[in-house]
């Protein structure tokens, strides 16, 4: 292998010399003849019956083409936006899943929902038709607040209390044994704020129907585009897949909000037959406000048992989850099968009982946002803690210490259904308290104090169950997708490679990361390796990114398709060498026999193949192409710990973050630096969560919080220089021994920001985000 | 949302009553006001140019006068669409006092606004609405200043 760009090097990426000289090609870039343009006319309403929408003054507007409606589409079949996962209540019933026509038929139940659309000759005529489609609302009692959407006015006919599933994870008498034998339990009651994603690039569409071929493509700004084709073909009746091609190209960041399928990129695509011109739709900012799924939106209840010398003998965690006002693709799971099963945390806690209500709400839908459920169940273990040690006074460290995992219990069977293959979180502990300058804290807060400062330090240790995952598994709780991921390696004749991945790109660096993978295992140069994704046309079926699955399930994909292709290299050279594939070694980019001294490089061997003069035809296929689907068979688990100090001034309110340590444990890794850029990522949007961001609907269902000038998003000035580092414990269940990083920093900095601002201030909570009012206002009621 | 507020006018109760049936008067004194016609008795049609903050649009209203009791109170329902830039309605209370200085004028108003004045401008109505109250009884008042 290179050490310059093999596995384990810091390769800088390939893809950043487009993005940063303005060359990357993102669904608005792109143009096609006789495209149109098309602008959604959206609710103002939280809650109305749509009593009639007319659309004569917009079809009189210069340059309308059309203008649709959502029952146009009811009559055309299509259907509605399903959610692909049946979680089932605690009382066997299935989930309530409310009807979610793409285009709001006859009632409207977010401020932002879609009720009809303007096509046009330019976007300016699109919009002013928009403006002019006027419609007549009956405004009915919005619902808005998650703690009291199940005792208020019901939205969904099928969803009496507003309840779309009251799911249970646990087991519960064990549960509530541990609590009676406690000598002390902790409470802590909680909400994680609703977050709204803001990916730089807003989502977009472009689709056109080709009535020749009578095919569709559909360009969008998706995470997973073989999953928007099947769902577009199956549940919601565009097409039949054969006829649709999804095609995600450069895509300006995701988060998970684009991982969903959507009213505008569906409405697009069917209506381009329809007008017959291909049609363009991008949204502008505050669009993505209101119409993006948004993220978190809990309010909990959580309970920690504990024996007087801080072991932790049982953990009952209660949750209200706001779903928004329909289910959104992927919503059900990710408080329930993303949240209850990491409840362990890193500690043995020996039991463990979860309770999940999600309700309905007159607000955008809540799906899947960086770490989806795994930041909000490590906010509550290690926000309570963080708690405990400081009701029993003992030190967080030790306590937690006490409590770990121990490196030789794994697997660990944990009491909420994962399976942990390997960890080492004693040793991620004390690497981030070491990098900390953990001894000389007491000499920080001094000075602190000295200037009028209150200092604060809090840790998080938390853990992920990413790579997601075992098809089966996840079948069997409901899902209604496998998690596998697909690889096609295609090896060229003079033996570079093009590989074609179902994992998708929007900013992690794929095609860099796997371009080291095959690198390293052909032993081919770096720059001989082309990845193709995003594109249904091109690459088999892919299940796509998010969940940090890329390199441990997409990865993985391409390394079984190189086994296959270095398997076929052998064949191949057995016959050059006149021996049998057995005796072949293949190392370093050659393929060699201890019979020979003439040891065949890898681009030989692909001629050979293409050029099939050596081997027997009717034996062996021409040519060097492989295909792989990898199923894995568990989840794997990053985990890491977490260190943050903060400084506040109490006159202001304002919390500055001195320190802040990443030590996590993502097993092998790829590429160091592009890790390191995701860590520093999810610590941004974790901090951001934490002090900033803050997602506000007002009683009547407004967004209130529908801009910049509302939505505070984490500035470089907010940030401070992080301190990075990491340990490892390979994944013992995928071949590359590699977990995922992608979500990691989201998911176990907000905890961390908390116990240090609640330590700093000494009370037990401040509701996130701590804004300097807020902070403040803390302050002055302890005053 | 709710505001309430007291402006005293150097004018009787009566005067004042009258001069707010008027609507040349009402479109003197409200600012950005375009049109302001009486469609039938006691209710006023109006367009009225605003921006709030980023939002800048015309607002077609109307403004209906109920439980009129001369000259000492009655109450507004107004109901305004501003197209693409969002909707207001809102329900005002209005008493007239005789003080010595004149009438004090007070009201207490709810309403509440939507659309992309909701999104994008909520933070900034509040302020607005109190600075076009204050010009509106400052331009009133004027006309019995001498």
């Amino acid at each position: 292998m290179n050490a310059e760009t093999g596995i384990g090097a810091s390769v800088l990426r390939k893809e950043d010399a487009r993005f940063i000289t303005g060359k990357g090609q993102y669904t608005d870039d792109i143009s096609v003849f006789g495209q149109t343009h098309c602008v959604f006319v959206r609710s103002p309403h939280a809650r109305a019956k749509i009593n009639s929408i007319n659309t004569d003054a917009a079809m009189a507007v210069d340059g309308v083409i059309r203008v649709f409606t959502g029952g146009e589409l009811v009559e055309d079949g299509i259907g509605d936006l399903p959610c692909g996962w049946v979680v089932t209540s605690k009382d066997g019933t299935p989930m309530v899943a409310p009807p979610h026509p793409p285009i709001a038929t006859s009632v409207v139940n977010y401020v932002g929902e879609p009720y009809a659309f303007v096509v046009a000759e330019t976007l300016q005529a699109a919009r002013d038709g928009a403006e002019a489609v006027e419609a007549d609302f009956e405004i009915l009692e919005a619902v808005v607040d998650t703690a009291t959407a199940s005792s208020s006015t019901q939205i969904h006919e099928n969803a009496p209390s507003n309840q779309a599933y009251d799911w249970e994870l646990g087991d519960k008498e064990a549960t509530d044994a541990a609590f009676a034998a406690a000598d002390h339990v902790t409470t802590l009651d909680i909400t994680n704020n609703r977050l709204i994603p803001n990916a730089i690039e807003p989502r977009a569409a472009l689709g056109s129907y080709d009535a020749a071929s009578s095919t569709y493509t559909l360009y969008t700004t998706s995470q997973n585009p073989h999953v928007e084709r099947v769902v577009l073909a199956l549940f919601v009746n565009v097409a039949p897949e054969a006829n649709l091609r999804v095609i995600s190209p450069d895509v300006g960041g995701g988060f998970g909000s684009k991982i969903f399928v959507y009213a505008e990129e569906t409405a697009v695509i069917w209506a381009s037959a329809k007008v017959g011109r291909p049609i363009k739709w991008r949204a502008d900012r505050t669009e993505s406000f209101l119409a993006d799924a948004h993220g978190r939106d809990h309010v909990t209840k959580a309970e920690l048992a504990l024996s007087s010398e801080g072991e932790m003998l049982g953990l009952r965690v209660k949750t209200i989850a706001n779903m928004g006002a329909y289910l959104s693709t992927f919503s059900s799971s990710v408080p329930t099968y993303l949240y209850g099963t990491l409840m362990a945390g890193q500690y043995k806690t020996p039991a463990i009982y979860v309770e999940t209500q999600a309700v309905f709400t007159n607000t955008a839908p809540v799906d899947a946002y960086r770490g989806a459920g795994r930041p909000e169940a490590t906010y509550v273990v290690e926000r309570i803690v963080e708690t405990a040690a400081r009701e029993l006074n003992m030190d967080p460290v030790e306590l937690r210490r006490k409590n770990f995992i121990p490196p030789d219990a794994f697997p660990y069977q944990t009491p909420v259904a994962l399976e942990y293959d390997t960890g080492n979180y004693a040793a991620s502990m004390g690497k981030a308290l070491e990098i900390a300058d953990h001894d000389s804290y007491a000499a920080r807060k001094a000075a602190s104090e000295g200037n009028g400062k209150l200092r604060g330090r809090g840790y998080s240790c938390y853990i992920e169950a990413c790579g997601i995952a075992p098809s089966q598994l996840v079948i069997s709780l409901g899902a209604g997708v496998g998690l596998f991921e697909s690889a096609e390696v295609r090896v060229d004749v003079s033996g570079s490679v093009t590989v074609m991945t179902g994992s998708h790109s929007h900013g992690q660096g794929h095609e860099t990361t796997f371009a080291q993978l095959v690198s390293d295992r052909l032993g081919i140069p770096f720059d001989s390796v082309n990845v193709i994704h995003g594109d249904t046309g091109r690459s088999d079926y892919g299940l796509g990114t998010y969940g940090s699955r890329s390199i441990a399930v997409g990865g993985s994909a391409i390394d079984r398709a190189l086994d296959k292709i270095i398997a076929k290299g052998k064949k191949i050279a057995a016959h050059m060498f006149e021996t049998t594939d057995d005796q072949v070694e293949f190392a370093e980019g050659q393929f060699s026999y201890a019979g020979s001294n003439e040891p065949k490089p890898f681009a030989e061997i692909a001629g050979a193949a293409y050029i099939p003069a050596v081997y027997p035809l009717d034996e062996l296929e021409p040519g060097l192409s492989e295909k792989a689907f990898y199923d894995p068979q568990n989840f794997t688990y990053p985990a890491g710990s977490y260190v943050c100090e903060v400084e506040i001034d109490p006159s202001t309110g304002v919390t500055e973050i001195q320190k802040f340590v990443a030590v996590d444990d993502f097993g092998n890794v790829i590429n160091p630096m592009i890790v390191e850029g995701q860590v520093h990522g999810g610590l941004a949007q974790g901090i951001g969560q934490a002090l900033l961001e803050h997602g506000i609907y007002d009683a009547d269902g407004n967004l209130s919080t529908g801009s910049y000038m509302d939505y505070a998003m984490p500035r470089a000035a907010d940030l401070p220089d992080f301190e990075v580092d990491m340990t490892s414990t390979p994944c013992t269940h995928n071949p590359l021994g590699v977990k995922g990083c992608g979500e990691a920093g989201a998911i176990g900095s907000p905890a961390a920001v908390m116990n240090a601002i609640t330590d700093a201030l000494g009370v037990k909570d401040v509701p996130m985000p701590a804004t300097p009012h807020t902070v403040w206002e803390t302050i002055q009621q302890g005053a | 949302m709710e505001e309430q507020g007291e402006f005293v006018i150097p004018a009787s109760p009566q005067d004042v009553w009258d001069a707010l049936q008027k609507p040349d008067i009402l479109k003197e004194c409200i600012d950005g006001c375009e049109e302001m016609t009486v469609t039938e008795e006691g209710i006023f049609a109006c367009v009225v140019a605003i921006k709030v903050g980023p939002v800048k649009a015309r607002f077609t209203g109307t403004v209906k006068m109920v439980e009129p009791k001369p000259p000492h109170s009655y109450v507004l329902e107004v109901s305004a669409r501003g197209g693409g830039a969002g909707f207001g309605s809102g329900r005002a209370e209005v008493n007239l006092q005789e003080v010595p200085e004149g009438t004090t004028l007070s009201y207490v108003v709810k309403g509440t606004i939507g659309g992309k004045l909701a999104q994008i401008g909520t933070r900034l109505f509040q302020s607005f609405s109190r600075k076009m109250t204050r010009t509106f009884f400052d331009r009133f008042s004027q006309r019995w200043v001498r």
